[in-house]
């Protein structure tokens, strides 16, 4: 759980305040926390004066717009034929050993979240995965290994 | 049918004189570059192949003051990659190319809706986009783009979904009429355009059509660029000349022993070996957004088919229920015949579904379902049964 204060306000007098302010400013969020808390979608919904029905109900039209809490990075590896086909499984495999989850899982420090996605655009360099925003390519088991390994000491 | 064989050129990532083109574009009046699209036969190079001219008249004898110029960058099609390589690569061009097509239709606005997979391009291309209104201010034309971020969601590169997405809702397509040249995003009439469409119509003023036309066939004019992947020795993205067939692709792409190529993404279609030599690649045979994913005989075209409809049950809004439902009926009717759990003549049945959801689903992805399934059934059904 993260404390919103006030970062809805920041984020509507940057991103405006009508309807179509609402996912950028969710972006953001997500962005900067990972995932939407209740709290958030609620001052959301207050910032903007709609609903917060419409709030959740955009939010989880969206698989980016997490409202499951999420760890610090998120570990998306892309399950679309390609990568499935070159490798994906054990990919995933490397990374459900060493941070001891499964998919669809968070570590207990909240440091990682491991799920899989649909295709992320990669697929002449597969398998590929998304940690945040960022696109890892051609993996191998060892350089999969290298790249977690990498994000646990940060 | 005309063959013109496999030919590679390289226009799409060619570097131009941006200014120099843009200038040319806008001393043109609005019925000439209309005129040029047209005489072009440029076809949307996002997969759907409607005429870019068109949109763009329509689009241009509405009177609402205020229009717009969308770019689709929702580039979500399983085995497409090329929309990305275009903005890393010549994004002075996609910007140029939304600027022309303002031009045309009488906007001021564009917005390119991105895809928040491709979130990691954005800093790079604000960086590029800056100094692209600068040079359009240089040159004295007001025109003013924004970037609007996706939030994976596949169903977003709809058109319409994609105009709710924008709005700030849920991704769902809307009902059609009416078109989005009369009402698109903020109700506006719109032009909605792929990427590598835009910059097509860059390279259309650049050249002339004229010249443009020399490339492809008469359904199929230009070139285009191709994202292969899957069993081929030489993955990547290549800009080919229209009107090759499959065969002829396969020769240059496959590894020696290709059994089918998806052309078009898991909406396409699929080629088996039998059919390569016939199928032309382009709107007179096989249709394709640029998805073309090879596979060899070490494959199971089960396995393709399933991924496909996984993917497809995961990503159906949900809104229609032809789609919502059909799609899970379908992933879990090929998951029962393989498991001997029903008959395989139950995949007669699953085909009327497929048909069904061609004709009843709302928008176009319930309606292409059935391309890959009836296409993977009809040509693999001993892999699919056994």
């Amino acid at each position: 759980m993260y404390q919103i204060g006030n970062l809805v306000k920041e984020l509507s007098d940057e991103h405006g305040h009508a309807r179509e302010s609402l996912m950028p400013i969710l972006q953001a969020i997500v962005q900067k926390h990972n995932y939407l808390t209740d709290e958030a979608m609620v001052e959301v919904a207050r910032v903007l004066d709609i609903s917060a029905a419409e709030v959740y109900g955009t939010a989880s039209f969206y698989t980016f717009l997490d409202t499951q809490e999420k760890g610090k990075y998120v570990i998306r590896v892309c399950k679309t034929i390609t990568c499935s086909m070159k490798g994906k499984s054990d990919i995933i495999h490397v990374i459900e050993e060493m941070l001891k989850i499964k998919v669809g899982e968070t570590t207990s420090d909240k440091q990682f979240s491991l799920i899989e996605t649909n295709c992320i655009g990669w697929c002449h360099k597969a398998p590929a995965i998304l940690i945040n925003e960022l696109p890892y390519t051609e993996l191998t088991p060892e350089k999969v290994s290298e790249i977690i390994k990498d994000y646990m000491q940060k | 049918m005309e063959n013109k064989g496999l030919t590679k050129v390289d226009l799409i990532f060619e570097q131009i004189d941006n200014h120099e083109v843009l200038a040319k574009g806008f001393n043109m009046s609005k019925e000439d570059i209309i005129q040029e699209m047209l005489d072009s036969g440029l076809k949307g190079r996002g997969g759907a192949g409607f005429p870019t001219g068109m949109k763009w008249k329509f689009t241009a004898a509405e009177k609402n003051p205020e229009k717009y110029i969308v770019c689709n960058a929702d580039e979500g099609e399983p085995g497409t990659f090329k929309d990305r390589e275009i903005l890393d690569r010549v994004s002075n061009k996609v910007h140029g190319g939304m600027a022309i097509a303002g031009k045309a239709i009488g906007a001021k606005k564009g917005i390119v809706y991105l895809r928040g997979e491709y979130r990691y391009l954005l800093p790079k291309l604000m960086i590029e986009l800056e100094s692209f209104h600068k040079m359009i201010k240089e040159i004295g034309y007001d025109f003013q783009i924004e970037y609007r971020m996706g939030s994976g969601a596949y169903i977003c590169g709809e058109e319409s979904a994609l105009f709710e997405s924008i709005e700030g809702k849920r991704g769902e397509p809307r009902n059609k009429p009416p078109y989005p040249t009369v009402s698109g995003v903020f109700e506006k009439p719109t032009s909605i355009n792929n990427v590598e469409t835009l910059v097509t119509a860059m390279m259309i003023i650049q050249h002339g059509a004229k010249n443009f036309i020399q490339y492809g066939t008469k359904d199929s004019r230009g070139s285009k660029v191709f994202s292969v992947s899957g069993d081929t020795p030489t993955p990547g993205i290549f800009e080919l000349e229209l009107g090759m067939t499959v065969q002829q692709f396969v020769n240059e792409f496959g590894d020696g022993d290709t059994k089918a190529v998806q052309v078009g993404g898991a909406s396409g279609f699929c080629v088996p070996r039998k059919k390569f030599a016939e199928t032309i690649i382009g709107f007179e045979g096989v249709p394709t957004g640029g998805s073309m994913k090879l596979f060899n005989s070490s494959r199971s075209m089960y396995n393709v088919l399933h991924n496909y409809l996984d993917f497809f049950a995961e990503e159906s809004c949900g809104q229609c229920t032809p789609c919502r439902v059909g799609c899970q009926q379908l992933l879990k009717g090929v998951e029962k015949v393989k498991k001997g759990e029903a008959k395989s003549t139950y995949l007669n049945e699953l085909m009327k579904l497929a048909d069904t959801m061609k004709i009843a689903a709302k928008c176009g992805l319930g309606q292409s379902v059935g391309n890959a399934f009836k296409s993977i059934v009809g040509n693999f059904k001993e892999e699919i049964i056994y």
